[in-house]
C-alpha cells in the first residue's frame, strides 16, 4: 500500500512503486482530470504539482514521491489562490479549445503564478514551453498568464 | 465558389444515395411538460433550454456557436441554455452536407445555418401561438424575447417554460419567419463559450476519461505493419504479472488486460509477439514517392477547363513547378481509445468520435449485432483535426472487448497512436502556368494523390475526381482566362489515408499560393499587387489581401534574411488573406516573427471563436510545414512521439493577429482554414528572405542553408 | 639527388622502426603497469581469479557460461537492439566503411552450430575463424585471449543451450586496404600474446580476480585505453579516457579530478553495477549498454574486485576533462542564461526540463538526474550530443527508462545549441560544439 496526499486528502493505493502517479490518479483513483498525452514527459498533459512544483505525472513512480508530499492535482488547484486566478483567466480570455491539454497547461501556469507572482514573456517561455498544445492555444495561454498576474 | 462546389456536388452525390436530411420538424410528443419541438430543442418546465447538438465538440467551439444561431432565432434566453451531445442517429442529425451524422469539412455553421435557424423560427412561432392561444390574442401581436412571450398591448407575458407543454400542441408553421441580420442579438456576439468552465478544472468527460463499473484496462499493440498478422505470441512472462488479467490476440492486435493502464502497458512490453508482416514489408518512402511521381506524369480526370490552356501555355513567358506534401499524422493530444462492453445481448461504447452513426454502424458489424443494439455514448473530443472521422479505434476496441468480460477501456500509447494514425495524403501538384503582359494567361494544375473521398464517402467520388483532392484549384479564385485542372488518383497502399485539418485545400492553397509567388517574381511584380491584379473576380479576397497587407506593413524594411510572405485562399467558404514573418538564419534555422491574418468569414456567429480557430490553425498548419512529416521504413511508420514528430511550443510561437472584416454573407467555416493559410505564406516569407524556394513540405534547414540544391 | 633519396629513405626506414618499437617491440601489455612476478594459473597457489565467483562454484556448464558470457559481455555487440540475441549484424561505423557482427547462435549455417571446441577456442583466442580467415580486432580477442579454455568452452556451452537464430551476417563494407584479412595476422602477431591470463603473485587474490575480470572478460581497455595509429590499445595511457563508437569513455584511472580517484569504493562500485549514482551522473551510450548487458550481472565480490583492481592502475590526467561541477544549477530559468544561449535555452526547456529540470536534478526519475555526470562536464559536449540525437535506454528493475532520441527531428543545430547550453547550465566548464561537429558524431556512433 501506498499513501499519498492528493488535494489535501490522504489516499491508499494498492499499486506497485513503479506505476507513475498518473495511471494511479486516472485508473486507480478515478481522477481523471489528469491527462495522458504521452507517457515521455514531452507534451505535459500530465502535469500535476508535488509541492508546488509542477510535475509530469506520466514518468513520476508512486514510489518515489515522499508521503510527506502534497500532491495537487486539476481537481484540486482551484482551491489555491494562483489556481483559481489561472482558471478565471483562462475563462475571461477563452483560452480553451478542445481543452484536453489545458489541465496541464493549468497545472503548469499555476506553478508558475505562485513561484513567480509577476511573471516576464521569458519566464511564461520557460514555465509552458513543455506544455504543447495541439490545438494552438499559446497566444491566449500567454495572455491569460498575464492577465492573472495583473501584469497585462 | 468553393463551398458552392463542394456543398452542391455533396448534395447531389447525397441523393442518389443516402441523403436527406437531418433535420425535420416531428409533431412536439415531449415527455410532460418538455417541449420538443424538433430533434435540437427541448425546452423543460422549468424554463430551462437544453439544445442537442448535431456536431461534436472538439476544441473548435461548434457548441456556443450552434446554441448562438438555435437560440437567436428562438429569442431564448441565453442563461438558460445548455447543451447535449446527440445520441446516434443520421435521420436526425445528420449534416446536410453529407447526409450522415459527420463533424467535419469545416461545415458546422455553413451546413447547419439555415436548418438551425428554421429550427428555432420555429420552436418560437410555436410558443408564441401557444400564449396567443391561451390569451386569445392574435399571434401576430405577440413577440417573444429573452425567453419569454410578449403580449404589449396588454402588457402580459408568459416564460417559455409555462408554455412548454402548450407550445408542443400547436401545429408548425411551414416557413416561419426568420431575423434580419441586423436584428441579431445573439448571432455576431463574442458570446462565452458553453463546453469550457468544466475543461478547466478537471470535471469534463473526454472519451478517455469514462469509466464505467467495472471497467478493465487495455494496452495494445496493432501490426506494425499495414496488412500483417500475428504468427505467435509468447504471453508467459505477461501473464505472471500481477495485475494482468488477460492477454487477447487477434489477428491484427495483441492486447493485455489488466487492473490499470500502467500494468496493461508493461504486460504489453513483456509478450513476444512474432508478426507476419504481410505485403507491405519492404515498401519504404522513397517506393511511395516514386509511384507518386510517376503517376503525376499521367494525364488526369478534368476537374475543370476554360479556354485553352494548352494552347494559351505557349503563349506568353512560361513557368512550371512541382510542389509535393507529405504524409501527416493528426496527434490529437487525447490519443486514440474508446471504452466497449460488450454484453450478452448487446453492447455499450464510450468515445468521442466525430461519427457517431457511423462508429454506432461499424461496431455493430464487427459485434454482428443490429446497430440498434450499439448504444453509443458521445463525449467531448479530446481534438478531432480529421482523425475521429474514423471508426477504426471504436472497432478495434469492440474486437478485443468482445473476448472480455467486463467493461474495457482501450488506450492506445502515443506511440500507437502515431503509427497507426489514417495520414494525410502525400500529394504531388504539377503547375504550369504563362504570363503574359504581366497576367497570368494558361494555367495547368494537376493533383496527383488519394482520393480520400473515395474510401471515405463513396457517393461523392464521381468521374474518378476526388471533389475534396481538387478543392480550392478547381475554383481558384484567381481570374485566369485558360485553364485546366486534373486530378490523378494515386493510393500509397502501404497506409490508409484521411482527413487531416485543412483537407483537400491544404495540398492545393500551398501549392498555388507558392506559385502565385513564384508567378508574380517572374513577372516582376509584388507578391501583393500582383495577387491583387487578378482578383477581380473575387472583390471579397481581394479585399481580404489589401487589409492583410495593410495590417503587417506590407513593403515595410525588415533586418535582413527576414521577410513577409503572403498567401490568399478561398476554402471553406471563407476568404483569408495571411501574412507570415519569418527570418533565417544562416544554418537554415527559421523563427516565426508575426502572423497577420484578414478574414471575411461572412457573418461571424461568434467572432471570438473565428479568431481563436484561426489564432489555432495557424498554428496547427506552421507546425507541420516546419516539423511535419511521417516516413515509412520497410512498411513501418518511423516517427512515434512528440520527440520525433515534432510540434511548435509556446515559446516558438509569434504573436498572430486576426482581423474580420465585417459581413452580411452566408457564414463560412473557419476550422481548418489556419491550417491551410500559413504554410505558403511561410514559403513565400522564406523566399522573400533568401532567394531560395521550397516547393516541398517540411520546409528543410538544409536548402535553406545552402548546404543542399533546392 | 640520389643522395637525398637515400637521406629520405633512411630517415622513414629510421622513423617506421622506431614506430614499430615504440608501439610493438617496447610497447607494455595490458597488465603490465602491476609489476611484480606473474605465474602460469596452474601454479598460482592463492584462489582461483578466473571461472565464477563462489556463489555460482556449483553451478552448471550452461549457468557458468551465461554469467561468463555476460561478464565478457558479448551481448553488447552480438546482439542488435531489438533483435534476437546473439543473432549478430550490429554494424561497427568506422572511418574506412562498416563492419557487422556476426550471429553466434548455434544455426549450423549462419551461425556457430557447426563449430567445434578448438574452432571456438581459435576464434576467441586467436582471432580466426574455422575457415581459416582472420577476425578483425573489433572482436576484443586480444583480451579475450587471456580467458582459459575452461571458461570459453563454458561460454561455448551456453550459447548453445540457445535457439539457433537463422540470420546471415550482412557483409561488411570495408575499403581498401582495409578489407584484406589477411593483414590481420601482422596485427594479431603484433598485438595479440596468444597467452592466458597469468596471475600476479605480488598482487591479492581479489585483484587478480578484478585483472581477470576487466582484462580477460570486460575488455574495458578496449573503449577506455587509447589506440595506437595501429587500433591497438596504447597501455602507456591505460584507462585514461578515449573515444569508442563515437562517445567518450571517460577516464577509469585514480586521477583525483578527471579520474575516478575521488570516488569512493562504494560509490564506484554501485555506479559500475548500476550505472547511475546521485552527484555522479549516469551511464549512458555503450557504457549504459556494458552496465545492462554485463556489469549489474555481476555477483558484488566481482563488483568489489574490479574496485580494488581499478584502484591499481597508475593514474592519468585526462587534459581534456575539467573537474566536475558537482553543485545543482540554479532553480531560476533565468538565471546564468546569455543572449547567446537563448536557443538552446528555449529547446531546453520545451523538450529537456520535465525529465531533467532546471537545477539538473530530475522532479520525476533519479537516473535522468545528470549533476555531477561528466558528460555534462565534458566541454566537448560529445556525450551530451550522442544522447540527444540517439537517446538512452537502460534497464531498471521496473522496466527501460528511455531517454528518447531526439535526432530525428532537431537538427544539427538545434542539438548544437542543446549540448552547449546543457554543458554551460550544469558542468564546470562551457562546450562550444558546432552543427557540422554533431553532423560528424551521427555518423560515427555505431547503431
Amino acid at each position: 500500500m501506498i499513501t499519498l496526499t492528493i488535494n489535501g486528502e490522504s489516499k491508499q493505493l494498492d499499486v506497485t512503486e513503479d506505476t507513475p502517479l498518473l495511471w494511479a490518479l486516472r485508473d486507480v483513483l478515478g481522477m481523471t482530470g489528469t491527462k495522458f498525452g504521452c507517457g515521455i514527459a514531452q507534451c505535459g498533459a500530465c502535469t500535476v504539482q508535488v509541492d508546488g512544483q509542477a510535475v509530469r505525472s506520466c514518468m513520476l513512480p508512486v514510489g518515489a514521491i515522499g508521503e510527506g508530499s502534497k500532491i495537487t492535482t486539476i481537481e484540486g488547484i482551484g482551491a489555491t489562490d494562483a489556481g483559481a486566478r489561472i482558471q478565471k483567466a483562462w475563462l475571461d480570455l477563452e483560452v480553451v479549445q478542445c481543452g484536453y491539454c489545458q489541465s496541464g497547461q493549468i497545472m503548469s501556469a499555476s506553478a508558475l503564478l505562485a513561484a513567480t507572482p509577476q511573471p516576464d514573456d521569458k519566464d511564461i517561455d520557460a514555465a509552458m514551453a513543455g506544455n504543447i498544445c495541439r490545438c494552438g492555444t499559446y497566444v491566449r495561454i500567454r495572455e491569460a498568464i498575464k492577465k492573472a498576474a495583473g501584469v497585462a | 465558389m468553393n463551398a458552392a462546389f463542394s456543398r452542391r456536388t455533396l448534395l447531389k452525390a447525397g441523393a442518389a444515395g443516402t441523403l436527406l436530411l437531418g433535420f425535420h420538424l416531428p409533431m412536439a410528443r415531449a415527455a410532460i411538460g418538455t417541449f420538443e419541438p424538433n430533434a435540437f430543442i427541448r425546452i423543460a418546465g422549468d424554463g430551462t433550454v437544453t439544445l442537442v447538438m448535431p456536431q461534436v465538440e472538439m476544441g473548435q467551439g461548434t457548441y456556443t456557436s450552434i446554441s448562438q444561431i438555435l437560440a437567436e432565432e428562438l429569442d431564448a434566453d441565453w442563461s438558460l441554455v445548455t447543451v447535449a451531445h446527440a445520441p446516434p442517429s443520421d435521420k436526425l442529425y445528420g449534416n446536410p452536407f453529407f447526409g450522415i451524422q459527420v463533424t467535419g469539412n469545416s461545415n458546422s455553421i455553413r451546413a447547419f445555418w439555415d436548418p438551425l435557424r428554421k429550427a428555432g423560427a420555429t420552436a418560437r412561432a410555436l410558443l408564441v401561438q401557444a400564449a396567443a392561444q391561451q390569451w386569445k390574442v392574435d399571434a401576430a401581436s405577440c413577440r417573444a424575447a429573452k425567453g419569454e412571450v410578449f403580449h404589449d398591448a396588454s402588457g402580459r407575458k408568459l416564460g417559455y417554460g409555462a408554455l412548454a407543454a402548450a407550445a408542443g400542441t400547436q401545429t408548425p408553421p411551414e416557413n416561419p419567419p426568420l431575423k434580419a441580420v441586423k436584428d441579431f442579438t445573439l448571432v455576431g456576439q463574442p458570446l462565452k463559450r458553453l463546453d469550457t468552465a468544466g475543461k478547466v478544472n478537471g470535471t469534463v468527460k473526454y472519451g478517455i476519461d469514462a469509466l464505467p463499473p467495472g471497467v478493465k484496462f487495455a494496452s495494445v499493440t496493432l501490426s506494425p505493419v499495414q496488412g500483417g498478422k500475428v504468427v505467435k505470441v509468447d504471453d508467459s512472462k505477461a501473464k505472471a504479472m500481477p495485475g494482468v488479467r488477460q492477454v487477447v490476440v487477434l489477428d491484427d492486435v495483441v492486447a493485455v488486460v489488466g487492473d490499470h493502464t500502467w500494468v496493461a502497458k508493461q504486460g504489453l512490453a513483456a509478450l513476444e509477439i512474432e508478426w507476419d508482416d504481410g505485403p507491405n514489408a519492404k515498401i519504404s518512402s522513397a517506393d511511395v514517392w516514386n509511384d507518386l511521381r510517376a503517376a503525376s506524369q499521367n494525364k488526369g480526370a478534368v476537374a475543370k477547363e476554360e479556354g485553352d490552356a494548352d494552347k494559351a501555355l505557349g503563349d506568353g513567358e512560361r513557368l512550371d513547378a512541382a510542389y509535393e506534401m507529405p504524409f501527416l499524422a493528426h496527434a490529437t493530444m487525447e490519443p486514440m481509445n474508446c471504452v466497449v462492453h460488450v454484453t450478452a445481448d448487446g453492447c455499450e461504447v464510450w468515445i468521442g468520435t466525430q461519427v457517431m452513426s457511423r462508429v454506432q454502424a461499424e461496431v455493430a458489424k464487427a459485434l454482428n449485432l443490429p446497430a440498434e443494439k450499439v448504444i453509443v455514448h458521445q463525449h467531448l473530443l479530446g481534438g478531432g483535426f480529421g482523425r475521429r472521422l474514423e471508426p477504426d479505434m471504436a472497432v478495434i476496441s469492440a474486437r478485443i472487448a468482445q473476448q472480455v468480460a467486463t467493461p474495457l477501456k482501450v488506450t492506445w500509447s502515443r506511440e500507437e497512436d502515431i503509427r497507426h494514425d489514417v495520414y494525410r495524403p502525400v500529394y504531388r501538384d504539377v503547375i504550369s502556368a504563362s504570363l503574359k503582359d504581366g497576367k497570368i494567361n494558361g494555367w495547368t494544375y494537376r493533383v496527383t494523390g488519394s482520393a480520400v473521398l473515395a474510401r471515405w464517402f463513396p457517393p461523392a467520388y464521381q468521374k474518378d475526381i476526388d471533389i475534396d483532392g481538387v478543392d480550392s484549384a478547381a475554383d481558384i479564385p484567381y481570374g485566369i482566362p485558360n485553364l485546366r485542372v486534373e486530378f490523378v488518383r494515386k493510393e500509397p497502399g502501404v497506409v490508409t489515408t484521411g482527413f487531416w485539418r485543412g483537407v483537400g485545400p491544404n495540398n492545393n492553397v500551398f501549392a498555388i499560393e507558392s506559385f502565385i509567388d513564384e508567378l508574380a517574381h517572374k513577372a516582376g511584380k509584388d507578391p501583393v499587387d500582383f495577387r491583387v491584379a487578378h482578383l477581380d473576380k473575387t472583390p471579397r479576397l481581394k479585399a481580404a489581401v489589401q487589409l492583410a497587407a495593410q495590417k503587417s506593413g506590407w513593403g515595410e524594411k525588415l533586418p535582413a534574411r527576414t521577410a513577409r510572405g503572403i498567401s490568399a485562399q478561398v476554402a471553406f467558404g471563407s476568404f483569408i488573406s495571411t501574412v507570415v514573418e519569418a527570418e533565417v538564419d544562416s544554418s537554415g534555422e527559421v523563427q516565426l516573427r508575426r502572423i497577420v491574418s484578414a478574414v471575411d468569414t461572412g457573418i461571424p456567429v461568434n467572432p471570438d471563436t473565428i479568431i481563436a480557430q484561426l489564432q489555432g490553425g495557424l498554428i496547427f498548419g506552421l507546425t507541420a510545414a516546419l516539423f511535419g512529416e511521417i516516413t515509412i521504413k520497410n512498411g513501418r511508420v518511423e516517427q512515434s512521439n512528440f520527440h520525433d514528430y515534432r510540434m511548435l511550443r509556446i515559446n516558438e510561437v509569434p504573436p498572430i493577429e486576426v482581423h474580420l472584416i465585417p459581413s452580411e454573407e452566408h457564414p463560412g467555416g473557419t476550422g481548418e482554414t489556419g491550417a491551410t493559410a500559413g504554410p505558403p505564406a511561410l514559403g513565400n516569407a522564406l523566399y522573400a528572405a533568401t532567394g531560395i524556394r521550397l516547393r516541398r513540405l517540411p520546409i528543410d534547414r538544409d536548402i535553406l542553408a545552402g548546404k543542399k540544391p533546392a | 639527388m640520389k643522395r637525398a633519396l637515400g637521406i629520405a629513405i633512411a630517415i622513414v626506414i629510421v622513423v617506421v622502426l622506431g614506430a614499430l618499437g615504440w608501439f610493438v617491440v617496447l610497447a607494455p601489455g595490458p597488465l603490465d603497469f602491476a609489476g611484480g612476478q606473474t605465474v602460469p594459473l596452474a601454479e598460482y597457489k592463492e584462489a582461483n581469479p578466473t571461472g565464477v565467483p563462489g556463489a555460482l562454484a556449483n553451478a552448471g556448464l550452461i549457468e557458468r557460461g551465461e554469467y561468463l558470457a555476460q561478464a565478457g559481455d558479448c551481448a553488447a555487440c552480438h546482439t542488435v537492439k531489438g533483435g534476437k540475441p546473439f543473432a549478430g549484424g550490429f554494424a561497427f561505423k568506422l572511418p574506412f566503411g562498416t563492419l557487422y557482427s556476426s550471429n553466434i547462435t548455434p544455426d549450423k549455417e549462419t551461425g556457430i552450430g557447426a563449430w567445434s571446441d578448438a574452432d571456438f577456442l581459435k576464434a576467441v583466442h586467436q582471432g580466426v575463424a574455422p575457415d581459416g580467415t582472420r577476425l578483425y580486432p573489433a572482436f576484443p580477442y586480444a583480451a579475450y585471449t587471456l580467458m582459459t579454455d575452461e571458461d570459453v568452452l563454458a561460454i561455448k556451452a551456453y550459447l548453445f543451450s540457445l535457439p539457433p537464430v537463422r540470420a546471415a551476417t550482412p557483409p561488411n563494407t570495408l575499403s581498401f586496404p582495409f578489407n584484406q584479412r589477411w593483414l590481420m595476422a601482422f596485427w594479431s602477431a603484433f598485438f595479440n600474446p596468444n597467452e592466458r591470463y597469468r596471475p600476479n603473485t605480488a598482487q591479492s587474490a581479489e585483484w587478480n580476480r578484478g585483472a581477470y575480470i576487466a582484462e580477460a572478460m570486460g575488455h574495458c581497455g578496449d573503449c577506455h585505453t587509447p589506440r595506437n595509429p595501429m587500433q591497438a590499445m596504447d597501455h602507456r595511457r591505460k584507462f585514461m579516457g578515449a573515444v569508442a563508437a563515437g562517445w567518450k569513455a571517460y577516464n577509469l584511472t585514480p586521477d583525483k579530478e578527471t579520474g575516478v580517484g575521488a570516488w569512493s569504493d562504494e560509490t564506484l562500485a554501485k555506479f559500475i553495477s548500476t550505472g547511475h549514482v546521485e552527484g555522479y551522473g549516469t551511464a549512458s551510450g555503450p557504457m549504459g549498454e556494458a552496465i545492462d548487458n554485463s556489469l549489474r550481472h555481476l555477483k558484488p565480490e566481482d563488483i568489489k574486485a574490479l574496485v580494488v583492481y581499478l584502484r591499481t592502475v597508475p593514474p592519468i590526467s585526462d587534459p581534456a576533462l575539467p573537474a566536475p561541477r558537482t553543485a545543482l544549477a540554479s532553480a531560476s530559468p533565468k538565471d546564468g542564461t546569455a543572449e547567446a544561449d537563448a536557443r538552446g535555452a528555449e529547446l531546453f526547456a520545451g523538450a529537456c526540463v520535465s525529465c531533467h529540470g532546471w537545477t539538473g536534478k530530475s522532479p520525476v526519475l533519479a537516473i535522468a538526474t545528470f549533476t555531477g555526470a561528466r558528460a555534462v562536464n565534458d566541454p566537448s559536449a560529445r556525450n551530451v550530443a550522442q544522447a540527444i540525437v540517439w537517446g538512452v535506454t537502460r534497464e531498471t528493475p521496473s522496466g527501460p527508462a528511455v531517454m528518447p532520441a531526439f535526432g530525428h527531428a532537431y537538427s544539427n543545430t538545434e542539438i548544437a545549441a542543446i549540448a552547449n547550453y546543457v554543458t554551460k547550465r550544469f558542468g564546470a566548464v562551457p562546450s562550444a560544439i558546432t552543427a557540422d561537429q554533431v553532423a560528424e558524431l551521427r555518423g560515427q556512433a555505431s547503431q
